[in-house]
C-alpha cells in the first residue's frame, strides 16, 4: 500500500456498469512525508475521503476487491485515511 | 517476497474494516549486498510477527498471500509481513560473477 493525497475529483456519466454509486477521486502519490512523487492516478474510493486528505491506497487486483463483492473493474483503490506517521530517517 | 527494514509505523482511523486489527509498518528494500536501504518504504501490515522498526523483516508484495494470512477474502491487502530476519548469508564466490552462470569457462 502507497500513500498519496487525494487532489480533485473525476466525474463520469457514462462508465462501467458495476462502477454505480463509485467516486473517482485523483490522487497524487506521494512519500510518507507528503512530498509529491510521480504522476496524480485516479483511484476509487472505499472509505469515503476528500480533497486535501492524506490517504493511503492499494494497486492492481486488489484494487477490486476493497469495493465489495461486485468487484468493479479498478485498479487503485483508497483504503485508508492516514492520521499519522512515524518513521525513522536514520534507518 | 522482499527483504526489507521497517523503518516506522503509521495509523489510520478511518480504514477499510478488513485492515482494522491490524498494525500498519512502513518497509524499507532492502539490499542485502550492499547492506543499503533505498526506496520510499512501502505500508505492509503485521498479523502475529510482532515486528518492530529497525528489524529486517520478509515481506510479500501480493494480494493472494495476504488475502490467506489474514483469512479474509475481501481483504484489500498487497504487503503483508511474514517473518522477521535473523540472518542473510551471501556466498561470496557467486555475489559479483562477471559474465556467464556459475561454472562456465568464461
Amino acid at each position: 500500500m502507497k500513500p498519496g493525497r487525494v487532489i480533485g475529483r473525476v466525474v463520469c456519466t457514462q462508465k462501467y456498469p458495476t462502477f454505480k454509486g463509485e467516486r473517482f477521486l485523483l490522487v497524487q502519490p506521494t512519500d510518507w512525508q507528503q512530498n509529491d512523487v510521480g504522476e496524480p492516478i485516479v483511484a476509487t474510493d472505499s472509505v469515503g475521503s476528500g480533497a486535501g486528505e492524506f490517504i493511503f491506497y492499494v494497486e492492481s487486483r486488489e484494487a477490486a476487491v476493497a469495493l465489495g463483492e461486485k468487484a468493479p473493474p479498478s485498479d487503485a483503490s483508497i483504503c485508508g485515511i492516514i492520521d499519522g506517521v512515524d518513521m525513522d530517517e536514520t534507518l | 517476497m522482499i527483504v526489507g527494514k521497517v523503518v516506522g509505523r503509521t495509523w489510520a482511523t478511518a480504514r477499510h474494516p478488513s485492515l482494522e486489527p491490524l498494525r500498519m509498518l512502513l518497509v524499507k528494500h532492502y539490499d542485502p549486498t550492499t547492506e543499503k536501504t533505498d526506496g520510499i518504504p512501502y505500508m505492509a501490515l503485521d498479523k502475529n510477527i510482532n515486528a518492530g522498526v529497525g528489524d529486517m523483516v520478509l515481506m510479500v508484495d501480493d494480494g493472494g498471500p495476504s488475502r490467506m494470512i489474514l483469512e479474509d477474502d475481501m481483504a484489500p491487502v498487497r504487503g503483508i509481513i511474514i517473518g522477521i530476519v535473523d540472518d542473510i548469508f551471501i556466498d561470496e564466490e557467486f555475489k559479483n560473477l562477471e559474465s556467464g552462470p556459475a561454472g562456465s569457462d568464461s
